[in-house]
């Protein structure tokens, strides 16, 4: 098992090309900082892919596989080693992360080639991987957080990579802060969870927990509290409501940055860590119908914003927002294994989709604004293609990636939370009329650009194979889970099945009476029926209507869509503002912040306390010193007054002292 | 023969001793001060011989030469600083130098 037994190659891989790059890439050539940055990360995927066939080889009683390295830190009974561990859901990560984003590394190549600071981009494109593949890794909650903090920085330097920007680096600062606010969250539940169970390592906890009895809806205690808690801090990482403002601003980036970050792995963290944390969320009814709430309400209110977006980035940073909805909602209504599988098809189609947009934008010489685009379907076909299946892969068409792990969500959510399932229902048919309202603007209808001052160009090889790549995946990446249409087995829920099989039948066990007669209807149908119950089951119908709707309202009627903004035009205004939210943040949190920190800290207590008491004090020692320093007359006589005074003054003690020995 | 109690001699060393401070203190010319200084140290003087006196002892009789030898130095310096004083600022008013001082 060589490799099983050496987990940290697979770290130290990106962290190697990281550091190389960014202390010596400097002044190399383009090739040599492609060489290493893309070197190390294939090889890490390499790694995986090594580690991933020795995993298959394990005894199911080794699982999860568990290696520590040093002991990190030790304070008392309060230890943490340097533990990476391996289990399906890993496996899965690993894959994902490494995989894609290998491929935008390539992508990369190309879509960076005439921008200043290569050498800098790969280097934190590469600590990116290292830091994500530690989250991914980390066999207790310290390590992992290394790794989601890890991330936040990466995030945070490449928002801001071009950093001569004002709005850039405003929006790295943006999503640093409000992440923060998360992590704080995040810090305490870390706090909280060793105070319970005197431990950080994941098994360690998870046993104790297993010991544990579930809490109830009225009876919360302390892993109701942890499990918020950890939350918390998912929903800064994962753009969730009501901390999502910073994922949209976060397109100031470069694009293969957002698509690698912003859309396929690092906002992906919070889910993965909710479904790490799966059997403490299992044992808090309350925290779990917080998740699939706060799930349901992110996708489907970012749906309606997405709506009304020109940026085409904009639009697909709200539709991420909203996917990672669909991930929490499947989390919270316990089917954990389809949240998973709808992060790994999400990362594909999503990923591609902005790797497309990308593409876009690059053929466009750098516009954004999909109303000033049209027609780019025949100048651009491998980046119309590739993006036309990705946009059928995110509305859940029948056969395409999103339809699998999409429709399984809804259909978990449809038998827990029948109100959660209609807005995540709802939202999926926003969803596909953005997305086609997007493809329709951008590749059809006429030309709204001038073409002699746009020369719109196919983008170069090496960032058109990763697209088809990602296509390819965007197709049949959902497909482990078709035998289950025609009555066989979810391949993909069988692999995850040891992670979450025992919690899952505890937090279905409540519902299987009123799950019971549905199931048994359905499977009392021959496969066939199955088929077509699945094809037009209520996702597929709402996703095809949104459709329908974008292409009614973009290419046979596009006058409507004005018509309706101006019947509705506040409504429209407000959506298109974002429903204020920014302003409304500003208002209540940033602005009297800002205040109180320029009045109260900074004027009162830093200038009036702080820097009252030094420059006090010296004052005070300052005039005590002019007015002592006035007995040094020169004048003789004094002195010898002070000298008598004084001796007068030792005789007076002395004979005081012997009069009372005395 | 009737020996003068050591009573007597500190009393006597107390009021030379008083009188040189007194003098020391209200006194303005500096050859004054300078004398009062010498009674305030025979003063001392005194109280040591009577002390030694008294306890047949050497130890106060020694301190005592030490005492005159460290005045005559004191004369010898003081005296030349009292002279150019004198030179420079035509006066022996210790009012007057009063220069070294904050």
């Amino acid at each position: 098992m060589p490799m099983l037994d050496h987990l940290w190659i697979i770290l130290a891989l990106p962290l190697a090309g990281a550091a190389i790059n960014g202390l010596l890439g400097k002044n190399w050539p383009k090739s040599a900082v492609n060489s290493v940055a893309i070197g190390s990360v294939s090889l890490a995927f390499l790694a995986v892919v090594e580690t991933v066939r020795e995993f298959l080889q394990l005894p199911a009683n080794q699982v999860p596989w568990v290696r520590t390295y040093f002991p990190w830190m030790t304070a008392g009974p309060f230890k943490v080693n340097f533990a990476l561990q391996v289990d399906q859901l890993t496996i899965v990560m690993l894959l994902t992360v490494t995989f894609v984003g290998t491929l935008i590394h390539i992508y990369s190549t190309g879509y960076m080639a005439h921008e200043g600071g290569y050498y800098r981009f790969f280097s934190y494109l590469n600590l990116f991987m290292f830091f994500m593949l530690t989250l991914v890794l980390a066999a207790n909650i310290v390590v992992m957080f290394v790794g989601w903090e890890g991330v936040g920085l990466c995030s945070y330097l490449l928002i801001g990579f071009w950093f001569l920007k004002q709005s850039a680096i405003s929006a790295g600062k943006k999503a640093f802060i409000t992440t923060r606010i998360g992590d704080f969250g995040f810090t305490i539940g870390i706090l909280l969870l060793f105070w319970t169970f005197h431990s950080v390592d994941f098994g360690t906890i998870f046993s104790q927990a297993a010991g544990m009895p579930s809490e109830t809806m009225t009876q919360a205690g302390v892993l109701t509290t942890i499990c918020i808690l950890l939350f918390t801090g998912a929903v800064g990482k994962s753009a969730q409501l009501p901390l999502y403002v910073w994922l949209p601003d976060a397109m100031e980036g470069p694009t293969p940055v957002s698509a690698l970050i912003h859309a396929a792995t690092m906002v992906t963290a919070g889910v993965y860590m909710v479904a790490r944390m799966h059997p403490l969320f299992s044992r808090a009814p309350i925290a779990m119908l917080i998740v699939a709430i706060v799930g349901a309400a992110t996708a489907f209110y970012s749906a309606t914003i997405g709506l009304v977006q020109t940026d085409i980035k904009k639009v697909l940073a709200y539709s991420t927002v909203s996917q990672l909805g669909y991930m929490f909602l499947a989390c919270g209504v316990g089917a954990y294994t389809a949240g998973i599988f709808h992060l790994m098809t999400h990362a594909f189609f999503k990923g591609l989709l902005f790797l497309c947009a990308g593409s876009v934008i690059h053929a466009m010489g750098g516009e954004q604004d999909m109303r000033k685009m049209g027609g780019l379907r025949k100048a651009i076909p491998v980046t119309f293609w590739t993006m036309f299946i990705a946009t059928f892969a995110i509305s859940g068409v029948p056969g395409f990636a999103g339809f699998f792990s999409k429709d399984e969500i809804l259909e978990a959510a449809q038998h827990s939370n029948a109100p959660l399932w209609l807005l995540g229902l709802v939202a999926a048919g926003l969803t596909s009329f953005y997305m086609f309202r997007l493809i329709f603007l951008t590749f059809f209808g006429k030309q709204q650009f001038d073409e002699h001052k746009v020369h719109v160009h196919e983008s170069p090889r090496n960032m058109t194979i990763p697209l088809i790549i990602l296509a390819f995946l965007s197709i049949f990446g959902g497909w482990f889970a078709a035998p289950k249409l025609v009555g066989g087995t979810d391949h993909f829920e069988a692999f995850l099945h040891p992670v979450f099989a025992s919690y899952q039948m505890q937090a279905t066990a409540g519902q299987e009476e009123a799950t019971a007669r549905p199931v048994g209807e359905e499977s009392a149908g021959t496969p066939a029926m199955d088929l077509v119950h699945a094809f037009t089951g209520p996702p597929v119908i709402v996703g095809l209507l949104g459709i329908l709707l974008a292409w009614w309202f973009y290419i046979r009627r596009p006058d409507l869509p004005k018509r309706l903004a101006q019947s509705m035009y506040g409504l429209y205004t407000l959506v298109l503002h974002k429903y204020y939210v920014d302003e409304i943040y500003a208002a209540v949190i940033v602005r009297p912040l800002l205040w109180i920190s320029t009045n109260v800290l900074w004027h009162t207590v830093d200038e009036g306390l702080i820097d009252g008491t030094v420059n006090g004090s010296a004052r005070l020692a300052r005039e005590t010193g002019g007015k002592l320093r006035e007995l040094q007359s020169g004048n003789a006589r004094s002195y010898a007054s002070w000298v008598v005074v004084g001796a007068v003054g030792v005789t007076a003690l002395l004979l005081g002292i012997w009069m009372k020995v005395h | 023969m009737n020996i003068v109690p050591i009573s007597y001699y500190l009393v006597l060393s107390a009021i030379l001793f008083g009188l040189g401070v007194v003098a020391f203190v209200f006194k303005r010319n500096i050859i004054t001060i300078f004398m009062s200084i010498e009674l305030m140290l025979n003063a001392v003087n005194l109280a040591f011989v009577a002390f030694a006196r008294a306890h047949n002892q050497l130890d106060g009789l020694i301190f005592v030469f030490f005492v005159i030898v460290i005045a005559a130095a004191e004369a010898a310096v003081g005296l030349a600083i009292v002279i150019t004083i004198a030179h420079n600022r035509r006066s022996l008013n210790v009012e007057n130098v009063d220069l070294l001082k904050f």
